[in-house]
This record gives C-alpha cells, structure tokens and sequence, in this order.
C-alpha cells in the first residue's frame, strides 16, 4: 500500500515544513503520494508534481477550501483514506491541528511528533519535551503519524513529473467559519526555519535593551528569540519565544544571551548544531549545553562581538 | 451554559525528568506532580466565564489513576462547582481518553469543552481534536483568546504564521494555549471550601469504552548528551573559534 502525505500551502505555495514531511513519509513507503486540499491551488500541485520522490499528486480544488479549516480538510481526506497505510502530516500547529481529528474517526492511536523512521511500523519520537526519547510500535493496521520537521531534510524540489490527478472534494461543516488570519510580517528569517538564532533573555533588562540583540541579528540575518522570562516580562513579544512552551528551534548556530537555562528553555533549543551561551552568571546552566560559554557582561559582550564581527571581512549569509 | 473541563495530572514542569535505568519508563516515584500547565488555563478561563455571567455550572474532569484527584480538587479550588473522577490504572492513549470523555460529554450533555492543548509528560497533542471528531463538535485549538455570544465562540489561534481568528458555533471544543490568561492561585479558604465540593468516581471499565493501548513503548532512553564544550575567555576568541573551528558564520 502507499502512503498518503497531506500538503500545508497558501494555495500559492508550499509551506517549507511540508517538504521535510516528505522526506519522512518517504523513509516510511517510497509509492508516496501527495494530497493537496485547495482551492485554485494549481501552481501548487505543479511544484509538488516537480518533486521528485512524491509519486502522485491529488488534487481537490474547491472554493471551500480557501482556508484551511480541519473538520473540512478532515472530511476531505477520510473520502481518499482507505487506499492507504499511513496519513502523514507535519508536527507543526496546522498537523498537529488536524491529524488527530483524522485518527479519532479512523480509530487509529496516532503517533505524535516523530523525529526518526526505524521502520515503518516503529518510530522514534521525544516525550516530556525532549527529556526522554520513546522508542514506539503502532498496531495499529493503519497509521497516523505527524512528523517534527526540523528531525528530517526538506526533500529536492526539482526534476520530478509526478502524475496530477484531481479528485472529488467533501462536505463542508456549517459549525467553523474561518474569520482572519494576522500573520507577522518581518524581513528576518523565520525562527522555526532560520540558519542563526539569536536569543535574548531576562538578562537584557527591558525591551529597549533588545536592540543589542537586533544590531547582532541583523549582521547575521538570524531570527530572534526569547526565554520565556523575556516573554512574561513585556520585553518582546510572545512569537518570539522559544522552549518547551514557544517554539522548537534547530538552527546550525544558536546564540543565548542573558538566558539563565530553564528545562523549559533548553527543551526548545538544545538540538542545535552549534550553540554559543553569553552569560555573566558562570554557574547559570545554560553552559551546560553550549558548545562555546562566554561569561560575561552582555552590555559590553554584545557590542564587542559586533565590533569582532565587522571585523571579518566574509559572513555567512 | 454548562462547561466541562478536563484536566491531567503529570510530572511537575520544573521537575528535571530522569529516565529508568531499565528503559521501561521515567521514574515518577516521590517526584512531585502537578496539573498540566495549559489544564489550569482551561480551568481558568471557564471561570471567568462564569464570572462574567455567561456560565452557570463548571465541572472539571480526570481520567487516571486514584491520586489524579488531586488536579479534579484543585479544579474546585480555583472555582470549578463539581468533579468528575474516571479511574483507571493503566496507561491510557489519548484515543482512549477521548473516547472516555465522549461518555461523560454524553451524559453531562456541557455546552463547552476546554482542556490545555497538549500534555507535557507525553506531548501527543491529540485528546481535543479526537474528541471533537468522535462528538462531530467544532473544534477550535491553541486558543489565546476567547470571546463568548450566544450561539458561538470567536476564538483567536496561535497559529505558526502568526494569529488567526475563527468563529465555531456551540457547542464545541475548545483547546487552550499558555497565553490564554494567568491562571489565579487557590486561596486558602477556598481550597478548604472545595473539600466540600463533590466529586462522582466512576470506573473507566463501567464506560464501555476500549482502553487497550495500540501503541507498544518499546524503550525509553535519555536523549544524546551534548558532548562537553569549551568556555572562552574573551569575545575575539569567540568569533575566532565560530569562524574558524565550527564554521558557522
């Protein structure tokens, strides 16, 4: 049997995180198929076709399906479900917002949030935010399995000629009305997909004092973060959060400054390639996962490091 | 308007979790337990709902073992009127959970369901939106605000993209998010006072409901420990060492 990936879009594109599901769903059952739910989402399907491991693409286009509302998108995919063995989406809030709601109707124990395929029965996924890590077997026949994105690379986005095939759309639910969505514009890297991150902490002070942070991002074209701390003290707003409670953040270099190191903090961040603790508190367990301390004044650090930073005469961008 | 509230009890967040060493589990023996962060913001929010005369009756729910009480008492510490205790020993899968609380919705027949949007001990994310599926009920998830009329909730989601708003007509089931509201702490008199409040027990094997688990646990394991690092003496050798050795910028 194949295996069924449902694709996160604006009906323009597709959303980053649904090309890393790809490549999970792919480790599962290489007759990979594609179900795109949309409404004139045809450049959609053309650029998921153009993926070369995805082996077909479904198309339901209807007007209902402008937005993304999951009792519609539900209906839609239990129509298509029963040739399938696993309905996979990605962990992020738009799977984790709909899978369940697929996996109750089908009676199906689903498996959260997985971050490696051992087989396609059995899969590794982090418990008590990423404290522990379960090793767990589905028995059920059919699965349902949501996939952390950042565990797996975006899959290859060109050379693929996967059939399109449109097929039928469902009901719609007269009890969910979509009103509007207020997405937070920046010129900086997203925080969940970014190559740099840059966090600031209580130690900062107040919400002025993140300037520093910014001077340091903008010379790295890196997101910026914030302990929870920083959140409930008014310094930053709260979609900038990252930990256990905010977001999961696994950039090539993470950068924590006047971040103490809450469990709560580290569960967002720890998975890091490279991470870098600026600190005037020697003992603060933060160090205890950074790959380079600094402790330190960030008052005088941050500058400095910008200072050193300028001083370079390449960066990666 | 009738809300019920469900809650979980599960290892306190600031408790640093340790994995047995045998693999089957994380120890939970004299470690301290509390109700799942996001559970108290459900219950918080049904209170201030009643607060503001939009709500006559709250009743908090559990499923779990004897001690889970204790998060149904606290419920009625903060302002919950009764309790539902569903007793069951074993581990229970969210599916199964859902469809317990299906029975108790069935029977209590409440306008609103609230619970927090995930549990911290297993982080599946998955009793809401299945209970929502079996009951046909709208569903509105990671709430971070609620706005009451009278045939329908407007609920704002904290979304990946940033904020988005829908409308769901009652009754529906609504999952809340930490930024919700600042759950209150139970003052003294009113914990006494909840002593007094009932809580019905009922035994999950009385519900008809099949709670085998589907999902084997074959091993839990400590994550991989970050190799040690190095802490530098000064700012320069920083760059230096990002440059140079990590290669990262």
């Amino acid at each position: 049997m194949s295996v069924l990936l449902i694709a996160e879009h604006n009906n323009k594109e597709v959303k980053p995180f649904t090309l890393n599901a790809i490549t999970a769903a792919s480790q599962i059952d290489q007759d990979l198929h594609v179900l795109l739910i949309g409404s004139k989402a045809d450049d959609v399907a053309k650029s998921l076709s153009e993926v070369p491991i995805v082996k077909k693409v479904l198309q339901i286009d209807h007007e209902i399906y402008e937005n993304y509302i999951a009792e519609n998108y539900t209906a839609a995919i239990l129509k298509h479900a029963d040739k399938y063995s696993h309905i996979i989406c990605s962990a992020n809030t738009f799977g984790k917002n709909l899978m369940p709601r697929v996996a109750a109707l089908l009676d199906i124990s689903q498996v959260s949030d997985i971050i490696k395929v051992i087989s396609p029965d059995t899969f590794l996924r982090p418990i008590y935010a990423g404290n522990a890590f379960a090793t767990v077997k589905s028995n059920d026949k059919k699965k349902c399995v949501t996939i952390r994105p950042t565990s797996f690379e975006a899959a290859e986005t060109t050379g693929g000629t996967a059939e399109i095939e449109k097929i039928d759309a469902a009901d719609q639910t007269e009890n969910t009305k979509f009103i509007n969505r207020e997405e937070i514009k920046s010129d900086r890297p997203e925080l969940g997909t970014a190559r740099v991150v840059i966090s600031g902490g209580r130690g900062l002070q107040s919400g002025e004092n993140f300037k520093l942070i910014t001077d340091v991002a903008d010379k790295l074209n890196a997101a910026i973060g914030a302990s929870r701390a920083a959140v409930d003290a008014g310094y930053i707003t709260n979609e900038h959060q990252v930990g256990q409670t905010g977001k999961v953040v696994v950039p090539d270099l993470y950068i924590a400054v006047g971040i103490s190191g809450a469990i709560q903090h580290l569960a967002g961040m720890k998975e890091s390639k490279v991470i870098v603790a600026i600190n005037k508190d020697g003992e603060a367990p933060i160090f205890s996962v950074a790959d380079y301390g600094l402790e330190a004044d960030l008052f005088e650090a941050l500058p400095q490091f910008l200072e050193e930073l300028n001083k370079l005469n390449t960066i990666q961008k | 308007m009738k809300i019920l509230v469900a809650v979980k009890r599960v290892i306190d967040y600031n408790v640093q979790i340790r994995v047995k060493e045998d693999g089957s589990g994380v120890v939970t023996d004299n470690v301290k337990m509390s109700t799942n962060p996001p559970d108290d913001n459900a219950i918080e929010e049904a209170v201030k709902i009643k607060e503001s005369g939009k709500a006559t009756e709250i009743i908090a729910v559990t499923v779990g073992e004897e001690k889970a009480q204790e998060t149904v008492r606290k419920a009625l510490a903060v302002g919950a009127d009764r309790g539902i205790h569903v007793k069951i020993d074993s581990t229970v899968e969210p599916l199964a959970v859902s469809k317990i609380l299906k029975k108790i919705v069935e029977k209590e027949n409440p306008d609103l369901v609230f619970m927090g949007k995930q549990a911290i001990d297993d982080d599946c994310n998955q009793t809401g939106q299945m209970l929502a599926a079996h009951l046909n009920w709208p569903q509105a998830t990671f709430a971070s605000k609620i706005e009451v009329n009278d045939k329908s909730l407007q609920v704002t989601r904290e979304v990946d993209e940033g904020l988005e708003t829908i409308e769901v007509n009652i009754p529906a089931i609504i999952t809340c998010d930490l930024r919700l509201n600042e759950p209150r702490y139970a003052s003294l008199p009113n914990i006494m006072k909840a002593k007094k409040k009932p809580i019905e027990q009922i035994n999950a094997s009385d519900l008809g409901v099949d709670t085998n688990p589907r999902i084997e646990h074959i091993k839990i394991e400590e994550p991989p420990k970050r190799k040690a690092g190095i802490k530098v003496a000064s700012v320069e050798e920083l760059v230096q060492k990002l440059k140079n050795e990590a290669k990262v910028i």
